[in-house]
Parts: C-alpha cells; sequence; structure tokens
C-alpha cells in the first residue's frame, strides 16, 4: 500500500486550494480607524479583536507591571458599575470578553450575540474607555498577580524563559517579565496604572479584526463607539533590543526530575527579503504539526524527550531563533548535543530536496484550514494588521511559500543558524552539565 | 484575571458547554461502526475522527499506562507504511494530526482538506488491524512516555496532588489510576503487553467514526464502506465492566508537601452522579449547581463571597465532570490569601456550603446562567473541530444520539428546586476526600535564579 499513498500525496500538490476562501473587506470607521472584516452571517454572534500596539515595553522603568495589572482591572469595573455588578452585567448577555497583555501589545478581544450586541457594546467601551480602578479591585487583582509571579518563580517553564531574556536584553524591557517583580507590584500606585492606561490604549495605534454576522458599515460605528473616548496619541514605543547572549550553557538549579531547556540565538526581521525562506526552514527544523528534524532526531529516534520544538520569534523589538525542549536530568546533555549536531548540519549543508517539498506541501496545504471559526479569523485578521502585512497576502501567501527554493534555504541556513551562538538556559537538576561552561 | 490565576495553578475552569445539534446524520456499517457525519461547509475542510470505546480505566490490572502507550505506537510502521509515514502524509497533504487517551475513550484525528478524506481513512483503517509492534520501536517509544509523564506530571507539584488525590477518592475503580500510567508500571510495558491490548480493543465494532466539516453522509457513507468496510468485527469484543465503587463510608484525607508549591490550596472531592444513556436529569442538574457555587468568573457564589466580599480567598471554584462512563467527581478549590491557613480555607468552603443549602439560589444568577448555556449553543457551532470532539467523547461514554440531543433541552428544563434538591442529596454531610497542597513548614532555600 506505499506505492499508492504516496501517489495520492503527490496528487495533491494540484488539487490544494491555492489560497483561503475567505474575502477579507478593508474597513474604515467614520472616524478613521481601520479595521478588517470577514462578514459571515451563519451564525448570530460577531467576534472582535483589537491589538493596541505597545504592551507592557510601555511600563516606566519604576512601574513594571502596570501595564499587566491595568489590563487585569479592566474588567473589574467600569462606568456606573462596580466589578461585582460589571461581571452580572457581561454574564447576562453571554458576551465573552477578554483583556490580555503581552510584551509587544495589549488585546482585547470580545464576542458579542446579535440580539444583545448594542448592549454588550456599551459594556465593552465602559471597560476600555472608564475603568474605575477601583481601589478594592486593584487590591485583589494585585494580590492575584503577587500569586502568579510566585507560581512563575518555581515554575521551571516559566524560569528558563525569564532566565533566558534576563541574560539576553540587559536593561531593555524584553529583559524584564510583563507581571513585574513581588516588589514593583507591590509599589504601585492607582496613579501608575492610569498612566499605563493612557499610554497602553490609544486610538492612533490599535489594529481590529472582526468576523461574523456584522455588516462593514455595522462595523464601522460598532469600532468608534467602542474606541470612541481614548485618546488619539500613542507614546513613543522604546527601540530596538540588543542580543547579547552569546554560546554556551546557564545552569538553573531546580529540584525536579526532568530539565527544561530554553534556548537560541538572534533571529530574522519581518521585512528581511529572506524571512519567507527562515520561515520553510525553521518548518523543517523544528515546526509544530510536523515531523521535523528535531523530532525526529531528539524524540522519535532517540526517545530524548516529549517534544521539542524551534520557532522564530518576531518580537517587534527583536527577532529570535528560539526552541524548548524538556529532558529527564540524566538525558538532556545528549539531547543538548543533538540539537547543536542539528543546527550545524543544517547550517553547513542545508536542507534536501525531499524536505523542502514536503515542509511547503504542509505549509500550502495547512494554511487555509486556519481560517476556521469567526474568533480565529478575527485573531488572524489583527495580528496580520499588527505585522503591517497587507490584505492581499491571504491570497498571495501561499505563492510566497512555494517560491522559496532550496539554494534559497541552503543560505538562510548558513546565515540564520549559528550552532556556536547557541545560548541553552536548563532548569532542573542536569547531570553533566555546569552552569556557565 | 482569574483566569490567568488559575491557568498558573493548574486549575482551569470548565466552561458551560451544551453540544449544539446540528446537523448530524447516524449510521452504522455491517462490522458495527458506528458512524457520525456533522455536516459544516464554511470552510473547504473536513475533521476525520476515529474514537475507540476503550481507555485508561479498562486496563489489565499492572498494566497501568498501556492504553495511552498503544495510542502513541499507533503512529510506528504497518504492513503497508513505515513507521512515522502516517503524520508524514497527513502533512504533505497540508493536514495535522494527533491523538488522545483518557479513561474512557482513545480517539485518533486528522483536520484536512475536504478531498483527503478517502486517504485519511485508506491509513487509518490500514492501522486498526495491521500495526506492528516491533521491540526496537515500542522500546524507545516507552522512553517516550517516561519523559511525558516526567513533564506533565513529576514536574508539577499540581499534577503530582492532583493524581495523589485520585487514588484516594477512587476506592476500587480504576479512575484512580493515572492514564499516562504509574511510572514503574510503565516502566515494564511490553511490546507483548500492547499487542494483547490492542488485539482485544481494536476493532471496528468498538469503533466510532465521526467526520465533521464539508461533507455530505453519503459521501461519507460510501468512503466508509470502501476502507473500513472491509475489516471484520471482532467476534470476541469484551463487554467494558470496570470493578465499582463500594459505599464511601469513610472520609479521607491527603497531605501532599512539595518545595515547589507556591500557593497552597485545599480541595474537596467526593463521588457524583454523571449523565446516563436516558437519564440525564441529575447530571444537568448539577452542571448549574457547579457553576452557581464556582463557574468562571467572581459572579459565582465562592468567587463573590470569599474572593470579593470577604477577601480571604485568591480563588474559589467548583468543578464537576459530567460525562464519564462511570460515576465521577465533583470537586471544591480554595486557594486562600497568604496568611489564612488550609484548615480556614477548609472552613470557608463548607460555611458558604452551608449558607447555600439554607439560603437558596439568587434568581437573578439563575437566570443568567440559564441564558449562558443557551448561548452556549450559538458560540459552540464556531468549532466543528470542537463539535466532532464532544460528539466523539459523548457517545464513546455510552450516551446515544437522542442523548446528545436532547441534552441541551434538559439543561433548559432545570428548575431552582432541581438544583437544589441536586445540592441537597450531594452536598449534605457527603463523604469525602479532603486534599492540602502545602509548601514545606521550614521553608527550603529559595529557588535561586
Amino acid at each position: 500500500m506505499i506505492k499508492p499513498l504516496i501517489v495520492a500525496a503527490f496528487a495533491a500538490l494540484f488539487a490544494l486550494p491555492a489560497t483561503a476562501t475567505i474575502e477579507i473587506e478593508d474597513v474604515t470607521s467614520p472616524g478613521g480607524i481601520s479595521a478588517w472584516l470577514v462578514e459571515d452571517r451563519s451564525i448570530p454572534f460577531v467576534a472582535l479583536e483589537f491589538w493596541f500596539i505597545g504592551g507592557a515595553t510601555l511600563d516606566a522603568p519604576e512601574a513594571r507591571g502596570a501595564t499587566h495589572l491595568m489590563m487585569g482591572l479592566l474588567e473589574e469595573g467600569a462606568g456606573d458599575l462596580n466589578a461585582q455588578d460589571y461581571a452580572a452585567a457581561v454574564e447576562g448577555l453571554a458576551a465573552g470578553f477578554s483583556f490580555e497583555s503581552y510584551r509587544d501589545a495589549v488585546v482585547v478581544s470580545a464576542r458579542m450575540l446579535s440580539q444583545n450586541r448594542d448592549t454588550a457594546a456599551d459594556l465593552l467601551r465602559a471597560a476600555i474607555s472608564t475603568p474605575r480602578f477601583d481601589q478594592d479591585a486593584i487590591e485583589r487583582v494585585r494580590a492575584q498577580v503577587l500569586a502568579i509571579i510566585q507560581s512563575n518563580a518555581r515554575d521551571p517553564e516559566e524560569i528558563a524563559a525569564a532566565t533566558f531574556n534576563t541574560l539576553a536584553y540587559g536593561d531593555h524591557p524584553y529583559a524584564f517579565a510583563q507581571e513585574g517583580t513581588a516588589e514593583s507590584v507591590a509599589a504601585l500606585s492607582r496613579d501608575d496604572i492610569l498612566t499605563a492606561h493612557r499610554a497602553a490604549l490609544t486610538r492612533g495605534r490599535v489594529v481590529v479584526g472582526a468576523a461574523g454576522d456584522i455588516s462593514a458599515a455595522e462595523l464601522g460605528q460598532l469600532i468608534d463607539h467602542i474606541l470612541g473616548d481614548l485618546p488619539a496619541e500613542a507614546p513613543p514605543r522604546p527601540g530596538p533590543a540588543d542580543f547579547a547572549l552569546t554560546g554556551g550553557i546557564t545552569v538553573v538549579d531546580f529540584p525536579s526530575p526532568q530539565s527544561v531547556a530554553f534556548f537560541g540565538h538572534a533571529g530574522i526581521e519581518r521585512d528581511d527579503p529572506d524571512f519567507f525562506a527562515a520561515f520553510v526552514l525553521n518548518q523543517i527544523l523544528g515546526g509544530s504539526g510536523f515531523r521535523s528534524r528535531l523530532m525526529s532526531e531528539v524524540r522519535e529516534k532517540r526517545g530524548l524527550t516529549y517534544g521539542i520544538g524551534s520557532f522564530l520569534s518576531l518580537a517587534d523589538l527583536s527577532p529570535g531563533m528560539l526552541g524548548q525542549f524538556s529532558s529527564s536530568n540524566d538525558l538532556v546533555g545528549q539531547a543538548i548535543d543533538v540539537v547543536k549536531a542539528q543546527w550545524a548540519d543544517l547550517a553547513t549543508n542545508g536542507v534536501t530536496q525531499e524536505e523542502r517539498d514536503a515542509a511547503i506541501r504542509y505549509m500550502t496545504g495547512e494554511y487555509p484550514l486556519r481560517f476556521d471559526g469567526n474568533a480565529t479569523i478575527a485573531g488572524i485578521l489583527a495580528a496580520m494588521q499588527s505585522d503591517e502585512i497587507p490584505v492581499d497576502y491571504v491570497t498571495n501567501r501561499n505563492a510566497y511559500v512555494e517560491a522559496v527554493t532550496l539554494e534559497d534555504l541552503r543560505r538562510v541556513a548558513a546565515r540564520l543558524l549559528r550552532p556556536d551562538d547557541l545560548h541553552f538556559v536548563v532548569v532542573g537538576q542536569p547531570e553533566g552539565l555546569s552552569p556557565g561552561n | 484575571m482569574l483566569h490567568r490565576l488559575a491557568l498558573a495553578l493548574g486549575l482551569t475552569l470548565t466552561p458551560v458547554m451544551a453540544p449544539a445539534a446540528g446537523d448530524v446524520v447516524e449510521f452504522f456499517l455491517d462490522n458495527g461502526m458506528q458512524v457520525v457525519v456533522i455536516a459544516d461547509d464554511r470552510a473547504p475542510a473536513v475533521t476525520h475522527m476515529v474514537w475507540y470505546r476503550v481507555g485508561a480505566a479498562d486496563e489489565p490490572p499492572g498494566q497501568s499506562g498501556i492504553a495511552h502507550f498503544v495510542e502513541h505506537l499507533m503512529f510506528k510502521a504497518t504492513d503497508d507504511m513505515a513507521s512515522g509515514e502516517f503524520s508524514k502524509v497527513v502533512a504533505a497533504n497540508g493536514g495535522s494530526d494527533n491523538a488522545f487517551t483518557s479513561w474512557d475513550y482513545t480517539g485518533y484525528f486528522q483536520r484536512i482538506a475536504a478531498d483527503r478524506l478517502g486517504l485519511m481513512m485508506q491509513m487509518e483503517a490500514d492501522r486498526m488491524r495491521d500495526i506492528i509492534f516491533d521491540p526496537v520501536e515500542v522500546a524507545t517509544e516507552r522512553s517516550v512516555i517516561l519523559e511525558e509523564r516526567a513533564q506533565r506530571t513529576d514536574s508539577s507539584a499540581g499534577a503530582l496532588f492532583n493524581e495523589q488525590m485520585r487514588a484516594t477518592l477512587f476506592l476500587n475503580h480504576p479512575y484512580g489510576v493515572p492514564i499516562i500510567g504509574w511510572r514503574h508500571e510503565m516502566e515494564a510495558l511490553s511490546r507483548d503487553d500492547a499487542q494483547a491490548f490492542h488485539d482485544m480493543w481494536y476493532h471496528p465494532n468498538n469503533a466510532i467514526l465521526v467526520v465533521a466539516g464539508d461533507v455530505t453522509a453519503e459521501d461519507v457513507r460510501a468512503l466508509a464502506e470502501e476502507h473500513y468496510g472491509p475489516i471484520p468485527a471482532s467476534p470476541s469484543l469484551p463487554a467494558r465492566a470496570r470493578p465499582t465503587e463500594p459505599p464511601h463510608i469513610a472520609n479521607r484525607r491527603v497531605s501532599f508537601t512539595d518545595e515547589r508549591v507556591a500557593n497552597p490550596y485545599v480541595s474537596i472531592q467526593m463521588l457524583a452522579p454523571v449523565r446516563e444513556p436516558g437519564n440525564q436529569a441529575e447530571a444537568a442538574a448539577l452542571v448549574i449547581l457547579a457553576e452557581l457555587l464556582g463557574g468562571g468568573g467572581q459572579t459565582s457564589l465562592l468567587a463573590r463571597r470569599l474572593q470579593v466580599e470577604e477577601e480571604r480567598s485568591l480563588f474559589a471554584a467548583a468543578y464537576y465532570d459530567s460525562t464519564s462512563l462511570d460515576p465521577s467527581g465533583f470537586s471544591l478549590v480554595n486557594v486562600p490569601v497568604p496568611g489564612l491557613s488550609l484548615e480556614e480555607a477548609e472552613a470557608d468552603l463548607w460555611r458558604i456550603i452551608d449558607d447555600f443549602l439554607s439560603q437558596g439560589i439568587d434568581a437573578d444568577h439563575f437566570a443568567r446562567i440559564k441564558f449562558q448555556i443557551a448561548a452556549s449553543e450559538i458560540y459552540e457551532e464556531d468549532s466543528t473541530q470542537g463539535l466532532a470532539r464532544r460528539w466523539g467523547m459523548e457517545l464513546t461514554m455510552g450516551l446515544g444520539i437522542a442523548d446528545i440531543e436532547s441534552w441541551p433541552d434538559i439543561l433548559a428544563a432545570v428548575t431552582p428546586e432541581d438544583v437544589m434538591n441536586a445540592a441537597r442529596s450531594l452536598l449534605t454531610d457527603p463523604v469525602h476526600v479532603t486534599g492540602h497542597l502545602m509548601r514545606p513548614a521550614v521553608a527550603n532555600a529559595e529557588i535561586s535564579q
């Protein structure tokens, strides 16, 4: 049966949908805010996603964690409703709002039933524009954030990523956890939170994705209503972060039978001419949903881990070429050697034609399947705009991927993958690895 | 904010969900394989799932983890495909694939362009009977599942605590044995164990095919008859008769101390009835009870009283597992604010429960939750894959199509009196297990970074 299967796999090449079958409308609201919409009337609700670019990097050095705490407070009372009444009002409409904070952006996601959309929009507008920041809510959420910080300090994956960032980014905001520290969060005042609110949520630096049961005209009005009271002007963002880490291993002692390894070196910019080649290269090396080199060599052939992946971090201010896995303390040294060997092999020898073809078939086939459901689509549309990708990208993206040649992959592998620059932060009690070697 | 703390603690909230009764067609192949088709043409994609009515609770004694191990080994060679080729072909066709094991089921799925459905069936049918358990592959993959256990369980104080709680709650039923397996038994799992388990359970008359997406029932029937139809039914498929629980007559306590615990908490667990074919009313009342007491957000009784009004809790919630083959658990969790003891946190939970039993249900809160359940039917239609997964899970739990389709109506029909009756029967002096997850009394040296 092997032969028929392979034939079928190749037949796929011609039959795969070349582009997503969705139609994106580029909408400008009467108030001048741009949004992308996929109108789909089949289910009576709309999903909205607002990305306010800037995020936790806008925290003042003396107020680390202010943006994160502020976002946690938006749903804790707004307008004339206290926290309890606000939560009950949202629950009573079966609307869903989420307010998330990230390094480069804060994100507001919403889903609203068509039958009560205007009332739900009033509540969302209140949370974004007129949050109360009542003192009792501040203290309650502050205690929750302190618990999260304590929990992260005892979570080997969190420790690994945080240590890596501290070592890599010096004094840049990227070096600091967005939650802040126990000390900085304890010291945050209501004024710090108001300042963070003024800085993070502006009409001047927001992108909007929407999908579902709404027309372009209705969406424009809805967005203006929700964002109407926010200031237009956005504060400046910090400059690029230098990646200061050099090759090596840093061990963080942690009482666990297994070690977490977080590793990487500097990456490649989103607007680099070789970006798509790097994108395909990463898929082959350690991309998810795919039998990558790292999964094959570290897990399948040797049983050294349950899972391993690499990723191109497109952090706005310092792109990275990163990866992560966990291995038992007695195996992690061996796994690190295999990772380095794969890094070196790709850098020196590139990839094979078969690997290139398989990765591109996977990436181009998987892409249209992503546009699955209103909530997912709204998120993709906002993310694309935050990357300043043109609206026709959805149509052309697979062609960009298919245009990547074996030679492109060889060139970008030699340039991007630098085994000697790889730094591994290992959290656990690894055998045969000593800190700093 | 709350959900992020819940995630950090490993306490995810159970969403209220009523499965949308969409456009669902059911039929059986001649060999007994059950087929369910959920049509949705919004995207040119299809989710193809095969569920086996077997899980970790069906394992032979001493072989904990074998159901999950077999799931891993199903991605290795068959008589027609090389090891790893299954996933390679899926990826080469632009699809994604994975599998999952629970106490009651094992499921395999691919999500792919709709015109690849026949190819998926061809490969899935191949490995149903023709998987090869190669000794070398078995040894390597055993190392992978041990790493999986190390990553998911042994590296997490909360996960180890949950494992101990379940082992204590269930006195006789294998729900007390972890799905991943106990480490010492996993280390001994053999090629022959895997072969025997597969031979016993992996047959079309023990499988449910769920196809959701841009397909018609007629197309699915033709493809299923072509690929799965030729596989003979097993004449000796065992009944799923598990050891059952004796009456719980003694309260039990679990104390687990681990220096990796950041936020100590108390958990109270007790046995609860679940949805049964033709009898889902009590489970429906318990779903709404869990939501009223400690569902998502700060409007639930435990959160409102303990977190907001009294400021004695960082996080308080209730969980109820309505859908499992055999009776399962109802639990309460309380993470006290720093400075309060776990004894106080435990007493706080019982105090709020007592208040609830004597004071009853807030009518506005009840109405909001009922509306949310109705709305979840609308939201759930947004994910065809999610729908497929829910149908597959519910069918392997022994529920029929009629049970699944009537569940939203049964939830909608629950009255406050039903909830109070269910609450009184569950929570009035229940026999229960109380667990304390603690840090060492004398703090060890700080974990250095």
